[in-house]
């Protein structure tokens, strides 16, 4: 059973850590969590960034945020990737699992996966 | 909207947008009935844009922002025979006690009642996406009540850990899904 005191030795474990705070990643993966992408399934999309770029150990570079409607409700989940000194990178039609290669592959192995990516559908 | 929890999350987006730094998200059981209200003290809106806000054809550019979120959730809760209500204080009325409260009631013996869905997800993506928003869940019903708050979290973790931590998320998950299972939260 989980209890509030568990989050006292979360922050333990932590304080030796360095802390980077937030918006410090070179590289930003925004989720759109407007009423499209959310009905569209944008919700497990967002969680599963968030779980992979945590056990890749990829947080220290790689920010996972969410912003509103982007435009192209039709594509939902939407996602976009930023990274520094390249050319912004669209995922559309996400789920869970594609999201979890794009981690994988995109920005783990620096490779975006061509096929989820607007240009192709 | 396959869960109500996805509603839930739409609508706290909206309070989010409106610059709140307090929303509390309230569910309550009661036979067979299931209701929740989402309060925020962000900046409000004006009585007309409220009576606006139910019809999804009149919604013009500025409160676009709210766009089919209300529609939605009100076609959710007429379905199962149960209502909405959206009560708002603007700022500008109401310079220091903004806010809005949107509730909503629902029979969970209809056969067009949507299913609650995985809450404790909604929560998660929530807290990850504003670090300063104070969020104050609680579910109630006959079996006791079940909860989380932010606030609570915070001074447990301190300055140093920000609350959409991995770890801290992943804590909160697990926290408000065995919290729920102990009442027997109809999700």
């Amino acid at each position: 059973m989980k209890s509030l005191e568990e989050l006292a030795a979360i922050r333990d474990r932590m304080k030796n850590r360095v802390v980077l705070r937030e918006g410090s990643g070179e590289t930003r993966v925004v989720v759109g969590m407007a009423t499209c992408g959310i009905a569209a399934g944008a919700r497990p999309v967002l969680n599963a960034f968030v779980e992979q770029v945590a056990n890749e150990n990829l947080s220290d570079r790689v920010t996972v945020t969410q912003t509103g409607c982007i435009g192209i409700c039709q594509y939902e989940p939407v996602v976009e990737v930023f990274e520094a000194g390249k050319e912004k990178v669209t995922y559309v039609k996400m789920t869970a699992e594609k999201a979890k290669r794009v981690v994988e592959e995109h920005l783990k192995g620096g490779k975006p996966v061509a096929e989820y990516t607007i240009g192709n559908n | 909207m396959k869960e109500l929890s996805l509603n839930i999350l739409d609508i706290a987006q909206n309070s989010v947008k409106a610059g709140a730094r307090h929303i509390g998200i309230h569910v309550k059981e009661e036979g067979p009935e299931l209701s929740f209200e989402i309060v925020d003290d962000g900046c409000g809106m004006k009585p007309e844009q409220v009576e606006k806000l139910v019809d999804p054809f009149f919604t013009t550019r500025t409160t676009r922002k709210v766009g089919l979120g209300i529609p939605f959730l009100k076609l959710a809760a007429e379905q199962s025979g149960g209502r909405i209500e959206v009560e708002s204080r603007s700022r500008e009325d109401f310079p220091d006690d903004p806010g809005t409260r949107v509730f909503a009631l629902f029979y969970k013996d209809s056969i067009d009642y949507t299913p609650m869905g995985d809450i404790a997800s909604t929560l998660v993506s929530l807290i990850q996406g504003a670090d300063g928003i104070d969020y104050d869940f609680t579910w109630e019903n006959e079996s006791g009540s079940a909860g989380l708050s932010t606030a609570e979290m915070r001074e447990l973790l301190g300055d140093d850990v920000a609350l959409s931590s991995p770890e801290v998320l992943a804590w909160a998950g697990e926290y408000i899904s065995e919290q729920l299972e102990e009442i027997n939260a109809n999700q």
